[in-house]
């Protein structure tokens, strides 16, 4: 309890985060329950739990949902198929079935020396039932196995990340167990901070107007899919590398390939440039 | 403690748990808060919205709630609240900075702008309180934001003023209520449910269930013991009939909503599309532009669809009275079905043939009766009627999957 006190986390060098995300992620560690983030693709929740483990020198361990995992798979395995064929050719230990069970990432996180950070990346994959099957594992911080009578409990509850893009609603019982928070886009003062932290050395002119015509463009009724931050990222990359001048940037939107994926966006985008965007 | 709040939040719709509140109460003990009336907006808010759908109800319901108690007794929360929040429950409506900024950007006068704004969260509780969950029909767009900006300017803003008022007071999760908003992929999860609870009518085992196999061999050390199980599969099957044309050109957007995610659902064991034109005659279509040649006669589509289809109408239903009961004067003699109710078109066909069946309609739930929506009522009569925005499909889904 003492340790929980003093253990905070205020972000990272790479990592920008807001004041309401890093109150809320002290919440989550101090009351000792899962963290839930929620957003849109490129808003850095993932990257979240990397700067976590980062900031507070834990390791992080990822496990990371598919469509086909299940509550089971982040426990542990038993590997009976091998027990059985060990068995068949007579191997030595064959009784020992501890030696075929493999923990999973939770049954990783739960039987680690010392404290770690669990990041359970995007959760809403899944199966609808999913989450609420790792309630008991969650709440309590441990699990049996039956086939060695054996209870894995963790030492020192991990910190719990879970990330989620809000494909699927997560069950109530399993979030009323949670501490939510939801990270909106940034907006442009938030936007000018990450990417100095990424290009420090970015010249201000070209700054401005890629942020200028970055939001214009996601301000465009009916696209597909927003441009994000690492789509900014990787424009900005572009834009400094290609020295394109930028009074053009606003004007032109060049390389906006990399900044649109759709065929469709990229359209929509040249019909838009027609109409004078930019141009406010 | 301010249980009250509790029962505050709950009673404004927002459903908080004793769980979460013993949970907010713990963090509180532990000065979570940051001693800072921002501090405590952000906590009660990590811990007890758990959706960023109920953000703008919560942010509104915060307001609310301290806004009156500084009315009532400032006494009874000096204990409870740092500074903080007393200094900003001198000014509940709006703070000097905001005030100053909205002056600047409008040219009205501080008086004008306080008048405005309390208007407008006013606007926002009786539509509330209304209590009725729909989409606004007037060009709903699944993209474009919505909320509504105080006289065309910005409330909200970056986070310069710490002032929880200011944050709850953007409201920035406007555009997350549930009831406002539908994005595809909301309505696809509410078909996917269709799929998801159909996986339990579980059909004769006959797949040779490999990993119960193995297991079970094991345990029984080496012993063959075969395990099966059966194919896991959607059986369900759909029918969709449209309304197509019309008064149903006003809805167009949601309705291409409501299609693109069927298809993306997916899953279904069949879905079949029939389009109509405000009453099913003894034509469907199978375009939308009920075309001449996608003509397909309706005996042939009720003797050829077995009843297991779950058949989904869609259509505001509102119509003129005759177009309904067929014929073009009141009084004349109308035809029953073999239960005596007064036919409706082909309408009634389809209630009697297929068990599972609900009518989608894209308007909001009227609440009177007027010239064009009697017949909405009429087919109320006949059909479960649920309205197109997220909770009403989900709710008629739950529908399909039980026998009416």
């Amino acid at each position: 309890m003492e340790e929980k006190k003093t253990m905070r986390f205020s972000g990272s060098s790479t990592y920008i985060a807001d004041d309401d995300l890093l109150q809320v992620t002290n919440i989550a560690m101090a009351l000792g329950k899962p963290l839930v983030i929620k957003g849109e693709p490129g808003t850095g929740k993932t990257e979240l739990a990397i700067a976590i483990a980062e900031s507070l020198g834990m390791p992080l361990i990822t496990w990371s949902i598919k469509s086909t995992t299940k509550a089971q798979d982040g426990l542990y395995h038993y590997d009976v198929v091998q027990r059985l064929y060990d068995s068949q050719l007579g191997e030595e230990g064959v009784d020992n079935i501890a030696q075929y069970i493999h923990l999973g990432k939770l049954g990783e996180a739960f039987s680690a020396d010392e404290k770690v950070v669990l990041l359970i990346d995007e959760i809403d994959k899944a199966d609808l039932e999913f989450p609420n099957d790792l309630l008991w594992e969650l709440d309590k911080m441990e699990f049996y196995i039956p086939e060695t009578h054996e209870t894995v409990k963790a030492k020192e509850s991990p910190i719990v990340i879970i990330t989620s893009n809000a494909e699927k609603e997560l069950p109530d019982a399993f979030l009323r167990r949670c501490v939510f928070h939801y990270i909106d886009f940034p907006d442009d003062v938030m936007m000018r901070r990450i990417v100095l932290a990424h290009y420090p050395d970015i010249e201000e002119r070209l700054l401005q107007s890629a942020l200028a015509a970055f939001y214009d463009v996601r301000e465009i009724r009916g696209l597909h899919k927003k441009p994000s931050t690492s789509e900014l990222l990787d424009w900005i990359r572009a834009l400094r590398y290609s020295g394109i001048e930028e009074s053009r940037i606003e004007k032109e939107i060049p390389f906006a390939g990399v900044l649109l994926k759709k065929n469709e966006d990229l359209d929509l985008l040249y019909r838009e440039k027609h109409r004078g965007f930019g141009r406010k | 403690m301010f249980l009250s709040f509790f029962y505050y939040l709950r009673a404004g719709g927002l459903n908080v748990s004793l769980t979460e509140w013993m949970t907010l109460l713990a963090a509180l003990r532990e000065d979570l808060h940051e001693d800072s009336l921002r501090g405590f907006y952000t906590l009660c808010r990590s811990v007890l919205v758990k959706s960023e759908t109920q953000f703008d109800l919560f942010d509104r319901l915060f307001l609310e709630y301290f806004g009156d108690i500084a009315k009532e007794s400032e006494q009874a929360i000096e204990d409870i609240f740092p500074e903080d929040l007393l200094k900003w429950l001198e000014h509940p409506e709006l703070v000097p900075e905001m005030i100053k900024e909205l002056m600047e950007a409008t040219g009205l006068s501080a008086a004008q702008i306080e008048e405005m704004f309390r208007r407008i969260l006013q606007e926002q509780d009786e539509e509330h309180n209304g209590g009725s969950k729909w989409v606004g029909t007037g060009g709903y767009s699944p993209y474009g934001h919505h909320g509504k900006k105080l006289g065309g300017i910005r409330v909200g803003g970056e986070s310069m003023y710490r002032s929880a008022f200011r944050v709850a007071g953007e409201r920035r999760y406007r555009d997350f209520r549930s009831d406002k908003t539908l994005d595809s992929r909301q309505f696809q999860m509410a078909f996917r449910r269709l799929r998801q609870l159909s996986d339990h009518n579980l059909q004769e085992k006959t797949e040779l269930d490999i990993d119960e196999t193995i297991r079970k061999t094991g345990e029984a050390g080496g012993l063959l013991k075969i395990v099966k199980k059966a194919p896991r599969r959607n059986a369900v099957k759909l029918m969709v009939l449209i309304d197509s044309g019309g008064s149903m050109d006003y809805h167009r957007g949601l309705v291409t909503l409501l299609f693109q995610s069927m298809r993306k659902a997916g899953n279904f064991e069949d879905v079949r599309f029939y389009y109509f034109h405000n009453a099913i005659g003894d034509h469907l279509y199978t375009s939308p532009t009920l075309s001449w040649n996608s003509r397909l006669e309706t005996d042939w589509v009720l003797r050829n669809i077995p009843p297991e289809y779950k058949v989904l109408i869609v259509g505001d239903g509102e119509m003129a009275m005759y177009e309904l009961y067929g014929g073009f004067y009141w009084g004349e003699s109308l035809e029953t079905d073999a239960r005596g109710r007064r036919k409706m078109r082909r309408f009634t066909d389809f209630a009697d043939r297929y068990p599972h069946i609900v009518w989608i309609h894209p308007q909001e739930t009227p609440t009177g009766r007027n010239y064009w929506n009697e017949t909405w009522w009429e087919l109320a009569r006949v059909f479960p009627m649920y309205p197109l925005t997220l909770d009403g499909l989900n709710a008629g889904i739950r529908k399909l999957l039980v026998s009416k």
